[in-house]
């Protein structure tokens, strides 16, 4: 497959001040890549210096095999031919939405530009509004034309910057689904910037979690969940709690819920202080299990519980448990251990988001 | 997480732009070049001068500082009980032409305070139609009984007041409508009648707001100076004119000025806080439609009463004499150089006008693209000379310009034996110099708002799309600015047509205006024949209410914003 982005080592500094730190990843024609972190870690400084609005300190941006962005050299935003979405739509209000979107099509005349306006209000279902100006949409609209604008010259690259976030919560995941489908029936490669992991897992092919400006984990959602590389990405992906526990062989570490078994990284030696991983779905409820925790809290999903637990020693663990089994506050209820993936960090070493 | 990271990314491309830019550097000249009649004012309150102010301390100061308080006062109190009331009655209450009355109300600000004075002087002067009524009546003749006299200070807190009570209603009633509906509501379930509603919670709530709106009225106020001119009342403005003019004085008249300046600056500090105050009186964000109640009978007659009155005596009643006088006259009146002065005074605002919406739009820009503390301050001080009375103004233009022709003529007589005489003192470029610094404000807030409406991510979304910055500009810029720039154009437009102590001080020799025209007219007795240059200035002021009063109909919540 051919690559479509690359970073090599990017950072930005404003006042000195590093905002992005060595940061490098590739991503292939076709996918769709999503930049996840909190808000002011620096995904949206990357993002434009994806695009060209901000120049790195240090590092290249490759766009389709063209050295783009280094120290020395900036390619200007309008020459890079790419598309980009912002938060609030920027539609051109003056336009109707038409016009806002043969605004992208400069290059293209006659038959042509007709034909592709055709083909993208048939793929994004905005034939209904077509005529009208931007201030007459809804929010959801306004971000299907602005979306149809930025694809409409088929970008090398599409950049979106938060494009759901002014936007209703349950429009969201639909939306994102949506423009996921858009997306991969034009063949798009797209990088989104996002700080809400459903959005990003439900749009994205390969994903980046960024803290602080560094660039902790490039992978698979089912990675970066079931594999996290750092307790930042565990922590920041899915709920979960850290359970202490001790190595106790090359394959077993020691908890106060039993001996866990699992492939654990090298380097950890016999006796090393470990915090394990324990996801929702990691703790089955199982009245028959001789293990018990009390319920402290609970939460109702629908399908499921979502149990808070007291271990004896006062951990609190989660537990996501079916909703017929419904276990009032207070009372100890039996759970066992069913972990598929083992994930392990030194507990001395803090690796949270400082 | 200390920041977000667009703010990081906007300080860093702000900060990026600190460094010289001749954009910049031409914007700071610019600014600091109009704000020089203030700077020469201000200093003049610096160079020492103990034997002027002894002076007019001994003889003058005192009756201008009462006189001036005298009038705010008068013009104070009577502006609010013009303009509160059918604030709140046209936004709380529907019955018959209040729909009308809304935007009627505006109509006096189509009026400058001068020709309401001249026209009412017309009207209830000895032999205008009042009187000469009065007196076929009841049989008695002129000294037999007593009329009260116009050109008096109260016939000038009158005159003021009718035409300037719609900065009170216009800021009053946005106020009453930015009111959440809930705080009425609320007060109305704790057994608050609707008076009680309106004195315990409605009216207190817009306090700061009515404050904003006074204290407008009462730098307008200061700042008038053809109505107590005519009236003979020895205010701040009569007399700058009188000591530069009749005493020759120009030193104690710049003091006069900065002293008339202070006051102004007061009363900008009071709005300034008023303004910050307004902040914490938000009740609630939930807006609802307000529900306006329905009157009936006799609450409805009050109501149209108390809504129509400051109609009729700021619009109504003098715009039909000034129709029924221009009539009369306009064959004598009308002539060749009427158009001539019609020419000169279109010519003149046109080019004030595209001339500080080019600068404001320079300025604006400098400010959106080098933004940094040096650049912002320096476009605010450009904007203060709209608060500055036209007086003010004209003598911090004529004192700087008088002593650039006197050193130039001085060198060229030491080095070249030649006189250049007056080069710029009298001219169209002196006068044109005062304009910007009293009306670049107008363009500068029109074309700001304007260009804020372009968000920075459009500015990328362009880029993005292919668009250089100069497509950008031609397509997206231009054309949502068109608007406001039109706005600023004849914002500006009328104002200096409307201006008169400025326009009268810088004038060239002969040069005549309109408001010129009306203003000798008057001063020779001749209040019949004003009519026709002083209706053509009314007519040509309501273009901009027209235009405030379709942003008002467009201001209630829940009505929808259209382009």
């Amino acid at each position: 497959m051919n690559t479509a982005l690359e970073l090599k080592n990017i950072s930005v500094a404003f006042d000195q001040r590093k905002v992005i730190n060595a940061i490098s990843f590739v991503l292939n024609e076709g996918d769709i890549g999503c930049l996840l972190g909190p808000s002011g870690c620096g995904k949206t400084t990357l993002l434009r210096t994806i695009a060209g609005f901000e120049a790195p300190l240090e590092g290249e941006v490759w766009i389709r095999g063209v050295r783009v962005s280094d120290r020395k050299y900036l390619v200007p935003v309008e020459q890079r031919q790419i598309g980009m979405v912002f938060q609030d739509s920027a539609l051109f209000p003056h336009m109707t939405v038409r016009e806002n979107i043969a605004f992208g099509l400069q290059q293209m005349h006659g038959r042509q530009k007709e034909e592709r306006i055709t083909e993208l209000v048939d793929l994004l279902e905005i034939s209904e509004f077509l005529h009208k100006y931007p201030h007459r949409l809804s929010g959801g609209q306004q971000q299907r034309v602005a979306l149809g604008r930025a694809i409409a010259s088929r970008p090398r690259i599409l950049l979106l910057d938060e494009p759901f976030a002014s936007l209703d919560f349950e429009l969201r995941e639909q939306l994102a689904q949506e423009v996921r489908n858009v997306l991969k029936q034009d063949g798009i490669t797209a990088v989104l910037v996002s700080h809400n992991q459903l959005e990003a897992f439900a749009m994205a092919d390969i994903v980046g979690v960024i803290n602080d400006g560094r660039l902790l984990q490039w992978d698979t959602a089912f990675n970066l969940y079931h594999r996290p590389v750092t307790a930042y990405v565990a922590d920041f992906v899915g709920e979960g709690v850290f359970l202490s526990g001790k190595v106790i062989s090359d394959k077993e570490v020691q908890t106060e819920l039993g001996t866990i078994t699992g492939t654990l990284s090298l380097g950890l030696e016999h006796g090393t202080s470990v915090k394990v991983l324990i996801r929702p779905d990691d703790i089955v409820h199982d009245d028959n299990s001789a293990l018990t925790a009390n319920v402290l809290d609970k939460a109702f999903r629908g399908a499921e519980f979502l149990y808070t637990l007291m271990l004896a020693s006062g951990t609190k663990v989660l537990s996501l448990v079916p909703s017929h089994h419904n276990h009032p506050v207070n009372e100890p209820i039996g759970i066992r251990l069913e972990i598929d993936h083992l994930v392990v960090f030194p507990a001395r070493i803090d690796h949270s988001c400082r | 997480m200390p920041t977000s990271v667009d703010t990081a990314a906007l300080s860093s491309s702000l900060n990026r732009r600190i460094g010289i830019h001749p954009w910049a550097l031409a914007l700071v000249f610019a600014s600091l070049t109009l704000s020089l009649p203030l700077i020469v004012i201000a200093g003049s309150f610096l160079i020492p001068a103990q034997d002027i102010w002894q002076h007019l301390l001994h003889t003058v100061l005192p009756e201008y500082i009462v006189n001036s308080l005298i009038l705010m006062l008068g013009v104070g109190v009577m502006t609010a009980l013009l303009g509160i009331a059918p604030a709140w009655l046209v936004t709380m209450c529907r019955f018959p032409g209040s729909r009308l009355l809304e935007w009627a109300l505006l109509l006096p600000l189509a009026v400058p305070a001068y020709i309401v004075a001249y026209t009412y002087t017309g009207i209830l002067d000895a032999s205008g139609p009042v009187q000469s009524w009065l007196r076929a009546i009841t049989g008695w003749s002129y000294g037999e009984y007593w009329f009260p006299e116009i050109r008096s200070m109260g016939g000038a807190i009158a005159m003021l007041s009718f035409v300037l009570y719609p900065y009170v209603y216009l800021i009053s009633r946005a106020a009453f409508i930015g009111q959440s509906i809930c705080a009425l509501e609320v007060a109305r379930t704790l057994g608050c009648g609707p008076y009680k509603t309106f004195f315990r919670v409605a009216l207190p709530l817009a306090r700061p707001a009515i404050i904003v709106g006074l204290t407008l009225v009462l730098m307008e106020t200061l700042a008038d100076y053809g109505t107590v001119q005519y009236f003979g009342i020895a205010a701040f403005t009569t007399g700058i004119f009188r000591t530069w003019f009749g005493l020759g004085n120009s030193a104690a008249a710049a003091q006069l000025s900065a002293l008339l300046m202070l006051f102004i600056i007061i009363l900008i500090y009071i709005e300034y806080w008023s303004r910050k105050q307004q902040r914490y009186h938000h009740t609630s964000t939930r807006y609802d439609a307000l529900s306006q109640e329905k009157l009936k009978g006799w609450s409805a007659a009050i109501a149209i009463i108390v809504c129509g009155l400051p109609v009729f005596l700021g619009f109504l009643i003098p715009v039909g004499f000034l129709i029924k006088w221009a009539l009369l006259t306009y064959e004598s009146v009308v002539d060749q150089q009427f158009y001539i002065l019609m020419w000169n005074s279109i010519a003149l605002a046109v080019c004030a006008a595209l001339m500080a919406t080019v600068l404001a739009l320079f300025m604006a820009y400098g400010k959106r693209h080098y933004s940094n503390p040096i650049t912002n301050s320096a476009v605010n001080i450009s904007g203060m000379g709209y608060a500055i009375p036209g007086t003010v103004i004209a003598v911090g233009v004529m004192l700087p310009f008088a002593w650039l022709d006197q050193t130039i003529d001085h060198l060229f007589r030491t080095y070249f034996d030649i006189s250049t005489g007056l080069l710029l003192s009298g001219t169209l470029i002196a006068l044109m110099f005062a304009y910007m610094v009293r009306f670049l404000a107008v363009a500068l807030k029109t074309v700001d708002a304007g260009l804020t409406k372009i968000k920075p991510a459009m500015d990328d979304a362009g880029r993005s799309l292919g668009m250089k910055m100069i497509t950008l500009m031609r397509r997206v810029h231009m054309p949502m600015l068109r608007g406001s720039l039109l706005t600023a154009i004849l914002l500006v437009f009328v104002d200096v047509l409307k201006e008169l102590p400025a326009t009268l001080i810088l004038r060239p020799f002969n040069f005549n205006t309109l408001a010129i025209k009306a203003y000798e007219f008057a001063n020779e007795e001749r209040l019949a024949d004003a009519a026709c240059p002083a209706l053509a200035i009314v007519l040509i002021g309501i273009i901009p209410v027209i235009y405030l009063s379709r942003s008002i109909s467009i201001s209630r919540p829940g009505h929808e914003y259209s382009t």
